[in-house]
């Protein structure tokens, strides 16, 4: 369906990624934000209260600490509204529990991380890209996640938009992974009018009271879902449940519940990939990178050509799940590969567990706080491309 | 076949308007859930049936009421209750309940939950929720004790009860939960045992018309683990307890309800006032400095 115009700032607009990111929610229709001041996210909830009392049904609360922020949504999500909350790296470790609820519980919401130099209180107004294995693990149990980068204030707006949508689609807490600059980053942002914005309703069920089990999956996997105050009557836990949302405490009703909250992203992820690739068709070398790196690994792969070395990028814009067809399929073709990202080591990981050893496999990292320095990575790109030869 | 089978089967097929075999709380409990996990003489049972009956003297429609349960014995209450019911995290009832009066404020958002619960690991939205003033009603059974977990220590013990984490006799000074809720902007704030099924009741009804904050805690036995341990007998005698312990003070001071092991325990009404909820102060005061650019929220 097309977007509610009341939340659509329609227009050409100078913003920076966090209020972009508040601007796409809205756009998506997300009318409840629960927030807790941190540096470099406050700008979002910072927006959304400014917004929030001239856009019908809409409401900003300043929880009193990230555990309420992030269960206080999804109190909203159930009875009826789009909800989302927004943090950087130390409330963002606050948050896990209640990602793992929202998994659970199958609540479909947004958390913003904007990523900041970690571990602990680290670098508060300083970038880092080290959350990314945090928002595919975090949260204690075995489960799947959806995590959207974005590059650019632009993307910010695009991309919550997207990150919405998917978690209404797949009933899931998608992850939006900022980093500071992006967050920061003042460029032009286009808003297109309501009607050009596509916007994926709630999957509420149309069975009666009595006919609809809540956690009986449809052929996707994904159940419909119901809101409170509907005379469905029904029962919502963290703990295991059947169908019915009983808590059931035995492993068959776990192996049922458990592989399915995982299949329902593992089987759908050919519809929830999306990379974006530069030049990728002729390179001996492929960049991969995300976030406000692949900006900086543009001007390296311009560097490293000038001087006779052809290299592409493959651009991770969701993250998780992670593509690992194309990305075996690159390392078959003989690309060597360098990961650029701002931490020691997270992606480049599931990068090299993914090639399976069939090219090099480079990480172009360091600890955050700034971007890298574009001969960094052209040096990795060198060795990628002697080990290569 | 077992009372609770004949009980099930019953609650499972449709018969005569006269059914003898029916439980009263048939239309308010999922009997499919039953037996439940609570222990005999438990006072958790008893504050659920007094919590039906309270609905139903506020006619309050079931479709309309919504049940938050945080972790421990008293977060299985919304397991059993037959309204839309929401069992999340430890301590995190509140803030969930938060979100979801605030998104839907036509709904009756009810915490049900215990004193480990909603105290010790979700105090901080405990004060924060009632210094808000969000229109909830926040039920908390308080049985000294972490029982789920086998009887350990909690924030609101009495100084001197041993538990598993107290062995030789807990020393912490406990809270004294009427006085923090007042103290915080509770608008209504009531203590009552297990005993006092009347008064609990009543309770429960003033509280879920009250708009705003409302907080009603009940004293309530736990005689597997807390009787148990401090040598007080079973649930039985420590209803008789109460019956002999227990002092009537309507409007006390909340200063005066501390709890000590052996000694009376104060009950009663102790609070309630007026005060805006969170929605009536947020629309008042925008619509006077936003004017009409403010669109009135409502849900």
């Amino acid at each position: 369906m097309k977007a509610d115009p009341s939340g659509v700032l329609t227009g050409s607009h100078f913003l920076d990624g966090d209020h972009a990111c508040c601007e796409g929610a809205l756009a998506a229709g997300c009318r409840f934000v629960a927030g807790y001041p941190i540096t470099p996210s406050t700008e979002v909830v910072e927006r959304f209260a400014r917004r929030a009392p001239m856009v019908e049904k809409a409401l900003f609360i300043q929880m009193e600490d990230e555990l309420a922020a992030s269960i206080a949504i999804q109190g909203a999500v159930w009875a009826g509204k789009k909800a989302m909350t927004v943090t950087s790296g130390p409330g963002f470790s606050l948050m896990m529990e209640h990602i793992g609820l929202a998994v659970m519980t199958e609540s479909p919401c947004v958390f913003v991380d904007v990523q900041r130099g970690g571990p602990s209180t680290g670098l508060p107004t300083l970038p880092g890209q080290a959350d990314m294995m945090q928002a595919r693990w975090g949260s204690h149990g075995d489960y799947e996640i959806i995590a959207i980068s974005p590059n650019s204030p632009q993307e910010s707006f695009n991309l919550t938009i997207d990150a919405f949508n998917l978690s209404e689609q797949y009933r899931i807490p998608v992850m939006f992974m900022m980093d500071e600059c992006v967050g920061h980053m003042m460029e032009r942002v286009v808003i297109p009018p309501a009607d050009k914005i596509e916007v994926t309703p709630r999957r509420y069920t149309k069975l009666p009271p009595g006919e609809y089990l809540p956690f009986k999956p449809g052929e996707d996997l994904v159940p419909d879902i119901f809101k409170a105050g509907d005379g469905y009557r029904l029962h919502v836990t963290g703990l295991t449940h059947d169908y019915r949302g009983y808590p059931a405490m035995n492993p068959e009703v776990q192996e049922q519940l458990v592989h399915r909250l995982v299949n329902k992203i593992r089987l759908n992820a050919p519809k929830i990939w999306r990379y974006e690739e530069i030049n990728v068709a002729d390179a001996e070398v492929v960049i991969i990178s995300y976030g406000i790196t692949s900006r900086v690994a543009i001007e390296a792969i311009d560097v490293a050509r000038s001087k006779g070395i052809k290299v592409g990028m493959l651009r991770l814009i969701v993250v998780w799940p992670f593509p690992e067809p194309r990305i075996f399929e690159l390392a078959c073709q003989g690309k060597g590969m360098v990961v650029a990202e701002m931490n020691y080591g997270q992606i480049f990981y599931e990068v090299e567990r993914t090639a399976r050893g069939k090219v090099p496999v480079i990480l172009a990292g360091h600890g955050g706080g700034t971007v890298h320095n574009i001969e960094d990575i052209v040096n990795k790109i060198e060795e990628a491309y002697r080990c290569r030869s | 076949m077992s009372v609770i089978n004949e009980l099930q089967k019953a609650s499972l097929s449709p018969g005569p308007e006269f059914h003898p075999e029916k439980h009263p709380m048939d239309d308010f409990l999922r009997m499919d859930r039953m037996p439940h996990i609570w222990c005999s003489t438990c006072g958790i049972g008893v504050s659920v049936n007094c919590f039906a009956k309270a609905l139903e003297k506020c006619g309050i429609p079931l479709d309309q009421v919504a049940v938050i349960s945080g972790i421990g014995c008293s977060g299985r209450v919304a397991g059993y209750v037959k309204t839309d019911s929401f069992h999340t995290t430890h301590g995190r009832a509140i803030p969930f309940a938060t979100g979801m009066k605030l998104a839907n404020p036509k709904l009756k958002v009810v915490v049900f939950s215990g004193d480990g619960d909603i105290i010790a690991i979700g105090g901080n939205h405990f004060i924060n929720a009632a210094r808000r003033n969000i229109d909830i009603t926040v039920i908390c059974i308080n049985n000294f004790n972490y029982a789920m977990t086998g009887g350990q220590m909690a924030s609101t013990t009495p100084e001197g009860s041993v538990l598993s984490t107290s062995p030789f006799g807990s020393y912490e000074f406990p809270f004294n939960l009427p006085f923090l809720a007042e103290s915080v902007g509770a608008v209504y704030v009531a203590r009552w045992t297990s005993l006092h099924v009347y008064n609990q009741t009543n309770a429960m009804v003033e509280a879920l018309q009250k708009p705003g904050f409302s907080f009603i805690e009940i004293i309530a036995p736990c005689p597997t683990i807390f009787e148990r341990q401090q040598k007080m007998g079973d649930g039985l005698d420590r209803l008789r307890w109460y019956c002999d312990n227990s002092e009537i003070r309507n409007g006390a001071s909340t200063k005066d309800a501390d709890i000590r092991l052996r000694d009376k325990i104060v009950v009663g009404k102790f609070v309630d006032k007026d005060r805006p909820t969170y929605l009536q102060a947020m629309n008042a005061h925008y619509q006077e400095r936003l004017g009409p650019k403010y669109k009135v929220y409502e849900g």
